[in-house]
């Protein structure tokens, strides 16, 4: 059935026909193209927020103090209960299922930052050296992290974020090894971080070891904040309770209190952005098929347009001897063909399209907050193609039959 | 079209030899296309039968009924029914496509009987840049491609000036006195003049079923 000769006899129609062939091949052309820009753009979205809203581990849970919102054994509401180094040890001792945990400081007051004769200002942090494992989003790219030996050492090291780093070294200059001096103190620069989000300007921050911190700047041993990861097969919610439970308790703020704490569970909100791309998915799909089903049925109707119009010529070839599987073939593998060549254009229009954009996006810079790398697995793009195949097939259908049933008696008939 | 049925032919007794070239004459109506296109096996009969070749055209597929038409049968038409997009050569080289005959060699044959009918010369061109004359000729070439059993002409020179009619009616005893069975569907008296048997239809039934005189041999 799939003989070259057929294949010419087809080609031979198709060129009879440009503009109908190209009128048919369009709609679909437009279907596969949109579908492939919807689904770039969704995913496009989808990077994009993600980047700015999915900083940390997924699994991470941030916690600061809040006041109280409740009276309780014998004080009141709107008490403010700070969090001390012991709590946090505390916490790490007795709850289960914490995999990494460090606690956040920042320095507090107007300092400046030198470098020799320079003087920047940055924001500086104190953190432990597993806080990096957990704010995923910042990657070294230069010199190393702050490691154990840092925090129990207490070493005057620190790593500084790219952007920071641009602004306090002249060019050519390697940041690490140079000093920083905080606040008449001497940090000597062991990395350079850059931070993988759109969203704020984290890449301007200066950490430094939270041991360190905490001996030099900050004698009251207070934490602003503190972050946990939760363990390998634990529920991120359920560890977010018993964290709770235990600084409640170890802190007399009452059990129901809920306003206590300021929490951020990044698994509960990993799992609402996901809930959300699942919806924008879908819709995305829903959309795009039916832009091609719209495609499909406009080639079937063009089709059957077709096989009216050539009415006569199927009747000369049953005549002189096509058989109905000839003709059923004949209309079927043409509408096959075309599909299949329409679609694999758009295909192609659309992934060049998205890397296009991508390009564009990289050489211009753009930072846009909510859009980034819009792209498509090859995977759906290849599943896109064989739906559209077998949706040729489907469209050829109805005309293969109608052909396959015209009387070459009455299509023979003199007008 | 609906599916209403309709009594063209209201019971035909017919033979034809092998070797004969017989004109069917009658007004439009009168059943005389339907007559063809059972011979053609492009239409059945309700009832009675109709032997081909000493075979039986009856409760037949439509595949078996291609094949036959295929193999068995060469049509010319009033409208010369040529493919548009196909030049002279291809179209001649139709029904042995559907013979499953390579193109290079169908294209080689179809060139040989375009000579036969004096256009070898067009081979390479598209019917619309034929006259009807010729158009019609390529049709003839066409029906004989194949080496049918019998050629079905319906009105062959309807859409002609008598100048080609004379041309392609000559062609057409030429095929005859080499063998060719040949049956001519015509409502023009001088046309079934030229056959040497000649049938009337009149209402689906045979009125008249003469041998022209002209032509009877002694």
């Amino acid at each position: 059935m799939f003989s070259l000769d057929q294949w010419q006899e087809i080609l031979q129609a198709i060129q009879a026909n440009k503009v109908r062939t190209f009128a048919t091949a369009f709609g679909v052309f437009w279907g596969i193209l949109m579908l492939i820009l919807l689904l770039g753009a969704g995913q496009g979205l989808q990077n994009g927020v993600k980047q700015t809203m999915l900083l940390d581990a997924i699994n991470s849970i941030w916690i600061i103090p809040a006041r109280t919102s409740m009276a309780y054994q014998g004080m009141p509401a709107g008490r403010e209960h700070p969090l001390i180094e012991e709590d946090i040890e505390s916490v790490g001792e007795n709850v289960a299922g914490i995999d990494l945990m460090s606690p956040e400081n920042e320095l507090a007051g107007e300092f400046d930052v030198k470098y020799r004769n320079r003087s920047t200002s940055f924001p500086v942090f104190g953190a432990d050296s597993e806080y990096f494992g957990i704010k995923v989003s910042q990657k070294i790219i230069n010199g190393r992290s702050i490691n154990r030996l840092d925090d129990v050492q207490r070493r005057k090291v620190c790593i500084i974020g790219e952007q920071a780093a641009g602004i306090i070294f002249e060019e050519g200059v390697d940041p690490v090894g140079e000093y920083l001096q905080i606040k008449g103190v001497n940090f000597r620069v062991v990395g350079v971080f850059s931070f993988e989000s759109s969203a704020m300007d984290q890449a301007q921050r200066i950490y430094i070891p939270f041991s360190t911190f905490q001996g030099i700047f900050n004698t009251d041993r207070d934490v602003t904040l503190f972050a946990v990861t939760t363990a390998e097969g634990r529920s991120g919610k359920q560890l977010e309770g018993d964290i709770l439970k235990f600084l409640k308790q170890r802190q007399s703020v009452h059990p129901d209190d809920n306003g206590a704490y300021w929490v951020h569970n990044q698994e509960e909100q990993h799992r609402n952005v996901n809930n959300l791309f699942l919806a924008i998915k879908i819709f995305i799909w829903l959309v795009g098929l039916g832009t091609l089903t719209a495609g499909i049925v406009g080639v079937s109707n063009i089709m059957i347009i077709i096989v009216k119009e050539r009415t006569r010529e199927i009747g000369v070839r049953k005549a002189l001897g096509a058989k109905p599987a000839s003709v059923v073939g004949m209309i079927l593998q043409e509408s096959v063909f075309i599909t299949t060549v329409a679609g694999y254009t758009g295909l192609v229009l659309g992934v060049l399209l998205l890397e296009g954009m991508n390009k564009a996006l990289d050489v211009l810079g753009a930072d846009l907050q909510f859009f980034n790398r819009p792209e498509i697995d090859l995977r759906v793009a290849l599943a896109a193609l064989a739906v559209l195949i077998v949706a040729g097939a489907l469209a050829g259908f109805v005309p293969a039959l109608k052909a396959a049933r015209v009387k070459p008696a009455e299509a023979l008939r003199n007008e | 079209m609906g599916n209403q049925s309709l009594h063209v032919l209201r019971g035909i007794d017919l033979g034809v030899e092998s070797g004969e070239l017989v004109s069917i004459m009658g007004a439009s109506g009168s059943g005389k296309s339907t007559l063809l296109n059972i011979i053609g096996v492009l239409d059945h009969q309700d009832e009675g039968s109709y032997t081909l070749d000493g075979r039986q055209i009856s409760m037949i597929s439509e595949t078996e009924a291609a094949e036959i038409r295929n193999r068995h049968i060469g049509f010319i038409f009033q409208s010369f029914n040529l493919l548009g997009f196909k030049n002279a050569a291809e179209n001649v080289a139709l029904p042995l496509y559907y013979q499953g005959v390579r193109r290079r060699k169908r294209n080689a044959i179809a060139v040989k009987y375009l000579e036969m009918v004096g256009l070898a010369d067009r081979a390479e061109h598209v019917p619309s840049e034929m006259s009807g004359g010729e158009r019609q000729r390529v049709a003839i070439a066409r029906a004989l491609i194949a080496e049918p059993s019998i050629i079905l002409a319906d009105e062959p020179t309807g859409a002609l000036d008598s100048h080609t009619s004379s041309e392609v009616m000559q062609i057409l005893k030429n095929l005859n006195d080499d063998g060719k069975t040949i049956l001519i569907v015509t409502h023009e008296a001088d046309i079934a003049a030229q056959t040497k048997r000649i049938i009337y239809m009149r209402d689906g039934r045979i009125v008249e079923d003469k041998a022209d005189p002209a032509h009877v041999q002694p």
